[in-house]
């Protein structure tokens, strides 16, 4: 995303703060007729985020991507379809990959969740962020950091034995073959058509750690 | 979305109970299907009942030589699990054909089988769906109707049933275990728990208000050899066209499931006794029903030609030891 694309969003999200601030002022009178279940309801939950523990007061409608993003300020984590189609907000959350875009914050209470900026740092990258830069595994970047997050939780999976659509045996232990990586990405589009260089990167990590 | 409250319920009949009391309430799961369809607001529930502390996330055996798995293992645990690997081998396979690593992961047993029958009508509020709002009409007769079903519709609602783990679950004879809001429990056969339309399209199961899935078990093993084939228009993640669970034993005979053409997973288990005789005289009497529409007319032959594949797939299996996905 480059940075012209920031700003109209930042622009797109002051007319809505705007729109909301206008709302919000007309509350005290609505409030008083709403019935149960109109009003915005809120609730604390504390999450483990890339190991600091977080506290925060969430509207229940908050979706962990958006308690990442917008309370956290983690903006690694990109929201793309928002409705767990195209993979850009995979995070992981108790060592397993899921779509932050579809589930709640207030259900990952207690929860150890790992985003793209848990994983390395631009001077000390994850090795799959440097098989990423290696390979060349992206073009505009806005899928990637959910790439690389469910790259890493790929390799894990394939480790641990979870089975796949194209294993020929279900119950032999699955390998990292390529076939294997384009399978398990399929939760993850990328629109530049990275995907080569994608299985290119992971293969490297996979072979690595082998 | 619209504002809701949420509350985490800490036992089976607790739950049941506070969905029952509570107006325009709903359980949530893992959430995958129910906050899509939150998100675009055809699904608004005023208070959701999170039942992910209920401990039903284990797999057991049962006293008669099968397995219960409890309503929150999630698919990516089920379809894992060594048991079901060796001994269920369709549903390990149907369970990975569906969806993405990601949404396994989150998925539950029980959330899986409450997923909404659903067409791209039912996606568009600007359209007419009698699935979304009662009465309204079906803008998908008459629409493009492509992926839609081809048997068990109505005037009403022509939404296909879009998973994968139920297609397995229905030719394993799996049963399905609830418990009400007064703590009663029952035992529902796999075939009796998806609804056909009719003129009810919105209602898509035969569980009460309140009524909480706390397992599905699974019968002894069958044996024989397991399949799952399915036909999409990409290699992953995406919908069946045509999918067959199939269970196919040495003697040529078994049983078969289809998925993607019709509003449950389609089973007529007096057509599987002409298996012997091959996919067309099964599929002549299965879909004997049949009413598709012109864009989806090709689902009848493709019934026909992946059971085909399937049963042909079984025998080279048997034939060639190590290939494997053979029963116990």
């Amino acid at each position: 995303m480059s940075l012209g694309d920031e700003a109209q969003v930042s622009r797109r999200g002051l007319i809505v703060g705007g729109a909301a601030s206008c709302a919000l002022a007309a509350v005290p009178q609505a409030e008083a007729q709403a019935p149960a279940g109109t009003m915005p309801s809120t609730m604390p939950v504390t999450l483990t985020v890339n190991g600091r523990k977080q506290t925060l007061d969430v509207d229940t409608r908050t979706t962990l991507l958006d308690a990442l993003r917008e309370h956290l300020h983690l903006t690694g984590t990109k929201k793309g379809c928002d409705h767990g189609q195209c993979g850009a907000c995979t995070v992981i959350v108790e060592g397993k990959r899921i779509n932050s875009c579809l589930s709640l914050a207030v259900q990952h209470q207690g929860d150890r969740v790992t985003t793209i900026e848990g994983l390395g740092t631009p001077d000390k990258l994850h090795p799959m962020q440097a098989a990423f830069v290696k390979h060349d595994g992206y073009q505009c970047g806005y899928c990637t950091p959910g790439q690389i997050c469910s790259a890493v939780a790929v390799l894990d999976e394939i480790k641990a034995g979870v089975p796949s659509h194209v294993q020929a045996d279900i119950t032999s232990r699955p390998q990292a073959t390529n076939m294997e990586m384009r399978e398990r990405m399929s939760g993850n589009i990328c629109r530049c058509g990275a995907y080569s260089n994608i299985a290119e990167a992971m293969a490297d990590v996979a072979g690595g750690r082998a | 979305m619209k504002p809701f409250t949420y509350t985490r319920a800490k036992t089976p009949a607790e739950a049941a109970a506070a969905v029952a009391s509570t107006p325009n309430a709903k359980f949530l799961a893992g959430g995958t299907n129910l906050l899509d369809l939150m998100k675009l607001e055809i699904e608004t529930p005023a208070h959701l009942v999170d039942v992910q502390d209920l401990k039903l996330d284990r797999i057991e055996p049962t006293d008669d030589g099968g397995i219960r798995i409890g309503a929150l293992v999630s698919n990516t645990a089920l379809a894992s699990d060594p048991r079901v690997r060796r001994d269920y081998g369709v549903l390990t396979r149907a369970i990975v054909a569906g969806a993405s690593g990601q949404l396994r992961n989150k998925a539950t047993t029980a959330g899986n089988l409450l997923q909404r029958t659903r067409c791209p009508y039912f996606y568009d509020t600007n359209q007419a769906c009698n699935k979304r709002r009662p009465g309204s009409g079906c803008a998908a007769i008459g629409g493009y109707s492509r992926q839609l079903a081809v048997i068990g519709t109505s005037d009403a609602c022509i939404a296909t049933y879009p998973g994968d783990m139920a297609v397995a679950m229905r030719v394993l004879d799996a049963t399905v275990e609830t418990i009400d809001p007064a703590g009663q429990t029952r035992r529902i056969a796999f075939g009796d728990f998806h609804r056909l339309p009719g003129d009810s399209p919105h209602i898509d199961t035969n569980l009460k208000p309140g009524e909480l899935i706390t397992a599905v078990t699974l019968p002894k093993p069958l044996g024989g050899t397991h399949i799952y084939r399915k036909v999409r228009d990409r290699a992953s993640y995406a919908f069946a066209l045509v999918s067959v669970a199939a269970v196919i034993q040495r003697d040529g005979s078994g049983r078969a499931a289809i998925g993607g053409i019709a509003p449950r997973p389609w089973r007529d288990e007096a057509a599987e006794a002409a298996m012997p005789q091959g996919a067309k005289a099964v599929t002549d009497r299965l879909l004997a029903g049949a009413r598709p529409t012109r864009d989806n007319a090709f689902k009848v032959p493709l019934v026909e030609r992946t059971l085909a594949a399937a049963i042909h797939d079984a025998k080279t299996m048997t034939q060639t030891p190590g290939t494997q996905e053979r029963g116990a």
